[in-house]
């Protein structure tokens, strides 16, 4: 604990940011003790849940894992960059609108994985989503749901 | 605000699938949770635990902890008991202390608390601390406990909340935390009478909630007042307990909880707040203590159970006897096993009618982390039981497991078996619509190949807590709006939409624009707690009667203002005219506490010993690997009864939810434990239910009825998809490979033995 702090930059939802952390700090713990960006949560702590899910260069990666230096001079989006003050993004809506969640703990995480599988399969089947979002767990088990959401969401998209 | 939906016209509110109120907050990262809550200037705390399950602490060194630069304190229960003389706390005996005291119970128990402002600090320190003990026996089985010279506990201390714990009090030698008997007619001579007389002895593993935001609580503790920030699922509770651990009367004590992070029973009553309290007593600085999540397994888990079941049946195949022993393993303290024994105790003979009942049922303290109550308060336990039960009977019997269950189903306006007469609970309904969902008359390929298939199902009664108290107040502000305070947590089951669902339909207003306010004991009132799936039925009525009269107090001041009868004058209009200006409230007040006769002594029998019934059906088909054991469920099927659904997508993605949990418990989640030693605690090695589990058909549903005493025709839904999922997994095994597995879970192994042991060809253990 007695390691030294050293200040770090990066774009944190599109906004230049520098950071004062220790080697052995982790992405998440950064962001809710610096930003006060609690939509990344530490669960399992061992980057099996997926409530800690971040996007980092384009890549989500289990932010209980990922240590915090390493995001010296990148591109960081979390789920609250995902949102404006007038529109939801479409995944959110989605969500929404099929009742994708019950107590919201893990959504964060489905939501970002869903905009990233979205990227990669625009028109997703039940398996191809199944296989993506394989990584987020959600105890109250709305999975029938988030598929609903995924595929709503992917509507969304193509007529937005 | 975005809508995401076509604005809903005022009226109509109740039956209307409502998003839930709190989406946007959810879906953007911003709802508000105590584990990722910070206070300015507070201290985090970390646990030092006991790595003994049953133990006489002899010394505890934290000199080496002490001397880490960061650490603030490192505190002791002696530290404890200069700030609080009695430590001891709990809903049901106040057999637990803040910290570990005199003696260790369970591994994993806490022994003493670094605080520091890194939690890193802390953690660090935590690892620096030193106990010693002097070991003793240790007990882990529920039925071992109740025979046993080793007592987990030297005297018992009931609370005095339950009149029926009264005659504990100062027990000695004793693992039994509570005995529940029932007795109705003569077993012994309708069993002397019966053709047949089965037997059978059933067995539930050790699992637990894992809650994703595990449990967390922060404690700002000033001399005026104490103010606790805390993910709990009874707020009223807490602050009472708080209370009386201080000696000072409830006003100053003030319990907040923002949503939660799921609970399913695990964030009830009294956990983590009674600690931080103290710890924030002596930092005089505010604390937070916040789970992770291997921490979990050493906090609160589901109920172990054995459950043995002996039923007499007469030459037509109607039940005439029914015995049941249930020993439930509580663990180091009691907690709420006390209710759960009792409570689901008394519904252990099932959803049938029955003339003799003989009912046991034990709450046995065990030297392991402590048991509550998990989403069913241990009627899943039971159903597994009983329904398996009912399909072994009906097997061995050659007779067909529907008609068997139909000629002895309980059916409305007959006695239960505690005397109670059955009414709004639509077990027959909801069988049939379980049956109609699963094809039951339709030829069924069963396969002849390494892979075979077999189907089946289950039904099951609950009663629900009784009796509980809600209290709501509706606020109607000079400008119209309207504002709920009531105490139901939202852990997701989405009770502030369908709470603002029903005041929005009694006040002829939008559910989108009632506000719920946050939990807030200064300013929510009492709630007996968020638990049971209660809180529908009886926050529901105290809401329904709090809106009711905000109405009936408008409609006065309109009078008093002068506006003809039938007036449609805007409220705001009402109160410029009182006022003279936007000013002034009304508000409306609701209290609700269900009629209720005790057991009777002795007999456990009561002619009303519930508010209302819970019914549910599940049927399953399966898969059976012959070669591996393994089972794929390619078809779930839930049916429960919710009286009228008052926000139907909620309700559904109530029961699938419940029922997927329920999957994992039935097929693969178990703690294991050695010589008391949790060894798979983290998410690594406790495998949940993900995306891959979920079954090829999931159907879900409910059964259109009237709860005719609930609010708006309502009754809960929260827990009640679970009763049934894991017989009928079972029964369907059975189905599929004619064997029978009698202890949960039902995972490869456990098939693939019996499917070898049938064989002639056991293996060998392990």
């Amino acid at each position: 604990m007695m390691t030294a702090a050293r200040t770090i930059s990066f774009k944190l939802n599109g906004m230049p940011v520098t950071a004062d952390v220790k080697p052995h700090h982790n992405v998440v713990e950064v962001l809710q003790s610096q930003f006060s960006l609690t939509g990344a949560r530490e669960t399992c702590g061992q980057g099996l849940c997926g409530c800690c899910t971040v996007v980092v260069n384009g890549r989500a990666v289990s932010g209980c894992l990922y240590l915090a230096t390493f995001l010296d001079g990148t591109e960081v989006t979390t789920v609250e960059g995902l949102d404006t003050p007038q529109k939801l993004h479409p995944v959110q809506e989605a969500f929404i609108e099929t009742s994708a969640f019950q107590c919201g703990y893990c959504t964060p995480g489905f939501v970002l994985m869903t905009t990233q599988l979205l990227d990669e399969h625009p028109d997703p089947d039940d398996e191809q989503i199944k296989h993506y979002l394989t990584g987020n767990l959600c105890r109250c088990a709305t999975y029938p749901q988030v598929i609903e959401a995924v595929k709503l969401a992917a509507k969304k998209r193509k007529g937005s | 605000m975005t809508m995401t939906h076509d604005a809903p016209k005022a009226g109509s509110q109740v039956g209307r699938s409502v998003p839930r109120l709190e989406g946007r907050d959810k879906v953007t990262g911003r709802a508000e949770y105590t584990h990722t809550m910070r206070l300015p200037g507070m201290l985090t705390c970390k646990l030092f635990r006991s790595t003994v399950a049953h133990g006489r602490i002899k010394s505890i060194d934290t000199s080496e902890a002490k001397k880490v630069p960061g650490v603030f304190a490192v505190v002791t229960i002696d530290d404890v008991m200069k700030v609080i003389p009695d430590p001891y706390y709990g809903p049901a005996f106040h057999d637990q202390p803040i910290l570990a005291h005199e003696k260790v119970r369970f591994v994993g128990e806490p022994v003493a608390a670094v605080l520091a402002m890194d939690p890193h600090v802390a953690e660090e320190a935590a690892q620096l601390i030193v106990a010693e003990y002097e070991e003793l026996p240790a007990v882990y089985d529920e039925v071992d406990a109740l025979t046993t010279k080793t007592y987990v506990h030297d005297v018992l201390k009931p609370a005095g909340t339950f009149a029926d714990l009264k005659h504990l009090k100062d027990a000695r030698d004793t693992n039994t935390a509570l005995d529940y008997r029932l007795r109705k007619g003569d077993v012994d001579k309708a069993f002397a009478q019966a053709a047949h007389v089965f037997e059978h002895e059933f067995k539930t593993q050790k699992v637990l909630h894992l809650p994703f935001e595990p449990h967390a609580s922060i404690a700002d503790y000033k001399d005026t007042g104490v103010t606790v920030y805390t993910a709990s699922q009874g707020p009223s509770f807490v602050r009472t307990e708080i209370a009386r651990l201080l000696g000072w009367p409830e006003n100053k004590v003030r319990i907040k909880v923002p949503y939660l992070g799921s609970g399913y029973g695990a964030k009830l009553y009294i956990k983590l707040e009674a600690l931080v309290v103290a710890l924030s007593m002596i930092a005089r600085r505010p604390v937070k203590l916040a789970l992770t999540f291997e921490e979990l397994f050493y906090q609160i888990t589901k109920h172990p159970s054995t459950f043995r079941i002996k039923s007499g049946i007469d030459k037509d195949g109607k039940i005439i006897a029914r015995k049941c022993e249930v020993f439930w393993n509580g663990g180091a303290y009691a907690d709420i096993g006390p209710r759960v024994t009792q409570k689901s105790g008394l519904t252990a003979s099932g959803p049938y009618e029955i003339d003799n009942v003989w009912i046991d049922s034990y709450a046995l303290y065990t030297n392991v982390t402590p048991a509550g109550a998990l989403r069913g308060f241990g009627v899943p336990q039971l159903v597994w039981a009983y329904e398996s039960h009912s399909d072994m009977i009906a097997r061995a019997l050659k007779l067909d497991p529907v008609e068997f269950r139909r000629k002895n189903l309980l059916r409305e306006g007959r006695p239960h078996a505690t005397n109670t007469i059955i009414k709004d609970a639509a077990v027959e309904k909801v069988m049939d619509h379980v049956l109609d969902r699963m094809n039951w008359s339709k030829p069924f390929d069963k396969s002849t190949g390494v892979v075979k298939r077999g189907r089946g199902f289950g039904i099951s009664i609950k009663a629900v807590i009784t009796p509980t108290t809600s209290v709501a107040i509706v606020n109607v502000s000079g400008d119209g709006s309207v504002t709920l305070y009531c105490g139901t947590i939202d852990m997701g089951q989405g009770s502030d939409t369908a709470m603002a669902q029903m005041v929005g339909e009694v006040l002829n207003v939008p559910t989108e624009t009632v506000r719920v306010v946050p939990r807030d004991t200064d300013v929510t009132p009492y709630d007996m707690g968020t638990l049971g799936s209660r809180s529908l039925f009886h926050m529901g009525h105290a809401v329904q009667r709090a809106a009711a009269d905000a109405r009936d107090k408008l409609k006065a001041l309109a009078r008093e203002v002068g506006e003809p009868e039938g007036s449609n004058i805007p409220v705001r209009d009402l109160f410029v005219k009182k006022y003279g200006m936007q000013a002034g409230n009304v508000i409306g007040t609701g209290i609700f506490k269900p009629d209720y006769i005790p057991p009777a002594p002795g007999t456990g029998l009561s002619e009303n010993v519930t508010a209302f019934w819970m019914v549910s059906g599940a049927g399953a088909e399966v898969e059976v690997d012959t070669e591996t054991g393994h089972v794929k469920i390619t078809k779930l099927v839930n049916v429960v009864d919710v009286g009228k659904a008052i926000n139907p997508r909620i309700v559904e993605t109530q029961i699938s939810g419940a029922a997927l949990m329920q999957l994992g418990f039935t097929m693969f989640e178990k703690m294991h434990i050695d010589g008391g030693q949790v060894t798979n605690a983290s998410l690594a090695d406790y495998k949940i239910p993900g995306f891959h589990d979920v079954p090829t058909v999931m159907d879900n549903s409910h059964v259109d009825t009237n709860q005719a005493n609930g609010p708006f025709g309502a009754k809960g839904v929260g827990e009640v998809a679970t009763f049934c999922v894991s017989p009928a997994i079972a029964n369907a095994i059975d189905d599929a490979v004619g064997v029978r597995l009698t202890e949960l879970p039902l995972n490869p192994e456990s098939v693939y033995r019996a499917i070898r042991a049938k064989a002639g060809k056991p293996l060998e253990d392990e």
